[in-house]
């Protein structure tokens, strides 16, 4: 490798692949074979985290940023006087091996602006995953992207080789895609998820009669909508989410907080902050429609198509159903204890397992590591039945707010600080 | 109150078990014999190491514990958390002392206790399958040092060995003074001394292979491209890498001067 050329190709290339926040190396089926290099199976590793607190876990780059589309809310758009720069097939095969063998990085996240064509762009990205799987023998993980408008063959191959695909919406609504990104439709996005789902379950199906079939993007597929370039609600957020996640199969949908990178008067403007608490609020409420049985109506809905920012989801819903509580966490089913506000998975897992010896008290719940000055207010003790006090939910809400040191605090304090 | 003396391995911890049983010992202290401390009106119990003791205990513990209760006991062991072996010698008691499987029982101490070292352990042993950085030296070894709160190089052999099946490695755990090495077939327990002053350029010029530098400097770009400024978050930066782990981290590492 021609050293300094390659150490700017690095610079600019990253650059501008780190809005793209897919992070995740989990959920692969593959392993090493034949004492090659690499092994992808089952759990993720965030090898470093940059100064922002992401993780790195990918070796996370464009292939090109060359691009012919000129989309208001993405830094490589044809338009924008940015540095270009390509990287050779052999480069990145390179640079993923090299980082590979120090334990750099689990894999390789490879994306690309769209030169020339689709398919011209789509065969460059396989050949790449090719030769990786094919001449160097690696197993580690490999995510690429899907390139909306790529023959389905070509997505064929790709899944062949890679562990995930993704094909980005980046805009939650049609509306807002016409308006920043004028030579894209939806359907364009909407077409290859579907073709890779359907490939995808074929592939599981398959499995299951022959289980030496060839993988087929065993991690399955994810998507990401930028949030806050325009003026969705969270509903139509957290609606869309629940779509790719019911009707596309998606393993993971990601919300990325826009970040300034424009003068366009169609976006916020250079220097407005990054959206980070409803960001952080989405992926919260992502997480129970995943992981705690929650249904997407039951966090927003048209009376409520807002996400609160000062308090998390789980808690907003526990106080706009206080008739649900209090709950005996000694008797009651799992699916109950996880709607508990305090009271995470991993959590209500421990009480179902530690309620079998005896009866729990509140300094059981407090030696379990259970945020209890956040969940008192929901639980029922049989007895001493003392904490029951007939509260509002604004009251719950204003002790909860008052004991807490939120790490928005900050952001929400309506005192004026003169200095 | 007797004083029961083994060797500081995890062999020498079952044997102990084994032999308080047999002798029907009581109101036990542990103590590892480099630490000779000063309990001067105890009984002292010498207990030498006995694999065909320490693999009966370890397979009465299996036959009440679920597979993963009892990888846990081996996991806490190696927290080297203070009294560890006294609190999971208090475990064992307890699960020996059920006809049930007692490790879902979370507010019994020990019960939780060893749990929650089990648990640090773990997360010492992945933070390490992520935090070990590979040199590459002119003879075409890979070696890293590291230096884990808990004694893990145990729990993650498997895992690099499963992943670098073609390339010789080394981890060198700085603190405990011992590494394990994979020679393309095998791994093995290997003790040595390890020049501390690895990081110098001098030394990179010397050991390492000639493109070493250039992929520690493209590291270092690349960890430093992907930032974004305007989210800067130093807290959940630390609380990811907290800074005990810089000093082996090749991005947290200025770049080399000359």
């Amino acid at each position: 490798m021609v050293h300094e050329r390659v150490m700017e190709k690095l610079a600019i290339l990253a650059d501008a692949a780190k809005y793209d926040v897919s992070c995740s190396s989990s959920g692969s089926k593959r392993e090493n074979k034949g004492k090659g290099l690499g092994d992808a199976l089952g759990k993720g590793i965030c090898h470093a985290y940059t100064e922002d607190g992401r993780c790195v876990s990918l070796l996370k780059i464009l292939l090109t940023n060359h691009c012919i589309f000129d989309c208001a809310y993405c830094v490589s758009r044809k338009s924008n006087d940015v540095k270009r720069a390509a990287f050779t097939v052999q480069e990145v095969v390179d640079l993923t091996i090299g980082f590979y063998r120090r334990n750099y990085i689990e894999g390789l996240f490879l994306s690309s602006g769209i030169f020339d064509n689709p398919d011209y762009t789509m065969e460059r990205l396989v050949r790449i995953v090719k030769k990786l799987r094919l001449e160097e023998n690696f197993n580690g993980y490999i995510h690429l992207k899907a390139i909306p408008g790529a023959s389905d063959e070509l997505l064929k191959e790709a899944g062949l080789y890679a562990d995930r695909l993704s094909v980005n919406v980046e805009m939650p609504t049609e509306q807002s895609l016409k308006l920043l990104a004028p030579d894209k439709n939806h359907i364009d996005v909407i077409k290859p998820m579907e073709y890779l789902k359907n490939e995808i379950v074929s592939y599981k199906e398959e499995k299951k009669l022959n289980y030496k079939a060839p993988l087929f993007a065993p991690a399955g597929q994810s998507t990401q909508m930028v949030i806050g370039a325009t003026k969705e609600n969270d509903m139509e957020i957290l609606g869309m989410a629940n779509y790719f996640y019911e009707q596309m199969n998606m393993k993971r949908v990601y919300y990325s907080g826009y970040v300034p990178i424009s003068y366009d008067n169609r976006l916020p403007a250079i220097g407005t902050p990054v959206p980070m608490i409803r960001e952080n609020r989405l992926y919260q409420a992502d997480w129970l429609i995943r992981f705690y049985g929650f249904n997407v109506n039951e966090i927003v809905g048209f009376d409520q198509p807002n996400l609160d920012l000062d308090i998390d989801p789980k808690l907003g819903w526990a106080l706009r159903n206080l008739n649900q509580f209090p709950v005996d966490i000694n008797t009651a089913d799992l699916e109950l204890i996880l709607r508990i506000p305090g009271i995470g998975v991993r959590s209500a897992y421990k009480i179902v397992a530690a309620r079998k010896f005896k009866r729990l008290q509140p300094e059981d719940l407090q030696k379990l590591g259970i945020a209890y000055s956040r969940s008192k207010y929901f639980l029922a003790f049989a007895s001493p039945f003392q904490l029951q006090r007939d509260l509002t939910s604004i009251q719950i809400k204003d002790h909860i707010l008052n004991t807490q040191k939120s790490k928005y605090k900050n952001d929400f304090s309506n005192q004026l600080s003169l200095f | 109150m007797t004083q029961v003396i083994y060797d500081s391995t995890f062999e020498g911890w079952l044997s102990a078990v084994f032999e308080i049983y047999e002798l029907k010992l009581e109101d036990v202290v542990f103590a590892k014999s480099e630490v000779s401390n000063a309990l001067l009106f105890s009984d002292k119990h010498l207990v030498s190491t006995d694999l065909v003791k320490a693999k009966r205990v370890l397979n009465g513990l299996k036959q009440k514990l679920s597979k993963e209760g009892f990888a846990n006991i081996y996991r806490a062991f190696l927290s080297e958390i203070d009294k560890i072996d006294e609190t999971l010698f208090q475990y064992v008691k307890y699960i020996f002392s059920s006809s049930i499987n007692v490790e879902g029982d979370l507010s019994n101490s020990p019960v939780l206790e060893v749990r929650k070292a089990a648990h640090l352990t773990g997360r010492e042993s992945h933070r390490m399958e992520a935090f070990v950085r590979f040199k590459l030296t002119k003879d075409n070894l890979y070696y890293a040092i590291v230096e884990p709160d808990c004694d893990v190089l145990p729990l993650i052999e498997r895992h690099f060995k499963n992943r670098y099946a073609d390339q010789r490695w080394l981890i060198y755990d700085a603190k405990r003074k011992y590494g394990i090495y994979y020679d393309l077939e095998n791994t093995t327990s290997v003790q040595l001394e390890f020049n501390a002053n690895s990081n110098s350029s001098k030394f990179l010029a010397e050991i390492c292979d000639d493109d070493e530098e250039f992929f520690q400097n493209l590291w270092r770009r690349y960890f430093s491209s992907v930032n974004i400024e305007s989210r800067k978050n130093t807290k959940l930066h630390l609380q990811h890498m907290p800074k005990r782990y810089w000093k082996n981290l090749t991005e947290k590492i200025p770049n080399l001067k000359r």
